[in-house]
């Protein structure tokens, strides 16, 4: 019935990319990551979803466009659960998990508010960690830790 | 080692390091070498530092080099507004070497990815000052006869002391006990520890000093600093406990050394510089020919 509701409130793409399983809280931390503000092309978003693993989730839909694994990864950090299906014709023709990358450049700031990274004009660059079960991220610079709830996008 | 740029200690592997001291034992015994006759290098203190900009001058100035560069910010083009990046990419096409200072952490790092040059970190920020640490260990090896097996006393302000985090880090090579000293407020960050214990390495925790000197070999020292007190009263407290006095040393090893990265203030009672396990200002010295070995590596004159 949720599932029934859900596709009537986020409709099918024929060709495309759709990213599922996001948690509801960082779906728009995920389209700030994945640029999907300057994407030209159709773009359905939903979020506050029912969903039977995470509460509420979100999702989005990108029509004609197969963003590289590489850039999915990326949102690993603050959607670890997120799901990839390819859809080609409405069919589902290929789908994946989002692999959390060992290193990352850009997109987050570190939380050290001494490092150069923060006062100079440059990429930040991380290290992903896992500890206790939670991401950290190693800067490369001041070689600081930033930790999961204070990972913050550029 | 040639080119090759000194930011973080753990750069260097532990082979390394055995390089630059043998090499830094050699100017020990004959200082006076125009090694550097031919070379011109970059000094850039983007903050004061007298100890170590002094050090690596001396260090230049031994080995017959040249030296440019500011002992501040304040006149130079950082003042009117050129970014850090493109000060250093200038600095790079008048000099052979960089040796930078900057309250900035990370900024040695940055400086050496977009510097022409190798670069040397004489301290950014609160992170790291790789050449301390090498001069440390010289200091232990030089006094112990060896790096291995030792027992190692850390006192003082072990939260944000970046020369003895850098010093834990590089003697966990040599299959250390660590014995730690310092109030409770200031004590050794979990993520040392986590990785003392990852490597299996003891560490002791204490809170003043007791008999327990008595095991030490080697006693590193650094200054329990007001400013890092939230709590006024709290200073007042243990200002007094970690002074090391001429008394406290008896019944202690003949071997000790007490090493501190000066300045010190008063938390090494100046009766202890007559003991001849004071070791503080022959560490200082120590800090030139350190200095002279990296700048050589670093510069291929010697390998």
């Amino acid at each position: 019935m949720a599932k029934q509701k859900e596709k009537l409130t986020v409709s099918a793409i024929k060709n495309g990319t759709v990213i599922d399983h996001i948690p509801a809280e960082n779906l728009f931390k995920a389209l700030s990551i994945l640029h999907i503000d300057i994407m030209n092309t159709t773009i359905t978003i939903g979020n506050n979803l029912e969903s039977s693993r995470l509460g509420k989730k979100g999702i989005i839909k990108i029509a004609d466009k197969q963003p590289s694994t590489e850039d999915m990864n990326k949102i690993a950090l603050v959607a670890p659960t997120a799901r990839i299906n390819i859809i080609q014709d409405y069919e589902v023709v290929d789908k994946y998990n989002v692999k959390i990358p060992e290193q990352i450049r850009g997109i987050f700031k570190c939380m050290n508010p001494k490092c150069i990274t923060n006062v100079e004009k440059m990429t930040t660059k991380f290290d992903v960690i896992e500890k206790d079960g939670k991401l950290q991220l190693k800067c490369k610079y001041c070689e600081k830790d930033t930790d999961q709830e204070h990972f913050e996008t550029i | 080692m040639k080119n090759k740029s000194l930011i973080s200690i753990t750069d260097f592997t532990p082979e390394e390091y055995y390089k630059i001291l043998d090499l830094a034992e050699e100017f020990e015994k004959n200082p006076k070498q125009n090694l550097l006759n031919d070379y011109v290098i970059a000094s850039l203190f983007f903050e004061p530092s007298t100890r170590t900009r002094l050090s690596f001058d001396s260090a230049i100035n031994r080995l017959g080099g040249r030296i440019v560069g500011f002992s501040e910010a304040t006149n130079s083009s950082v003042a009117k507004g050129e970014s850090f990046a493109d000060t250093i990419k200038t600095v790079t096409q008048y000099s052979d070497l960089i040796i930078m200072r900057h309250p900035l952490e990370g900024s040695a790092r940055y400086a050496s990815e977009v510097a022409d040059v190798p670069v040397i970190n004489a301290g950014d920020g609160a992170n790291q000052h790789p050449t301390q640490c090498l001069l440390d260990l010289y200091s232990i090896r030089k006094t112990q006869g060896t790096l291995e097996n030792l027992n190692i006393f850390l006192v003082g302000d072990l939260k944000h002391g970046r020369t003895v985090h850098s010093l834990l880090m590089a003697l966990s090579n040599f299959n250390p006990v660590f014995n730690f000293i310092s109030p409770e407020t200031l004590k050794m960050p979990d993520e040392y520890k986590d990785f003392l214990n990852h490597k299996g390495i003891k560490f002791y925790e204490h809170t003043e000093f007791t008999d327990i000197i008595s095991k030490a070999d080697i006693m590193y020292v650094t200054r329990v600093q007001k400013e890092r007190f939230s709590d006024p009263m709290e200073y007042e407290r243990v200002k007094n406990v970690y002074v090391l006095t001429n008394d406290m040393l008896d019944g202690t090893k003949e071997n000790l050394k007490i090493l501190h990265p000066l300045p010190r203030v008063n938390e090494i009672d100046t009766s202890v510089d007559e003991n001849p396990r004071a070791y503080y200002f022959p560490q200082a010295l120590n800090g030139v020919y350190t200095r002279m070995a990296i700048l050589s590596l670093i510069l291929g004159i010697k390998s």
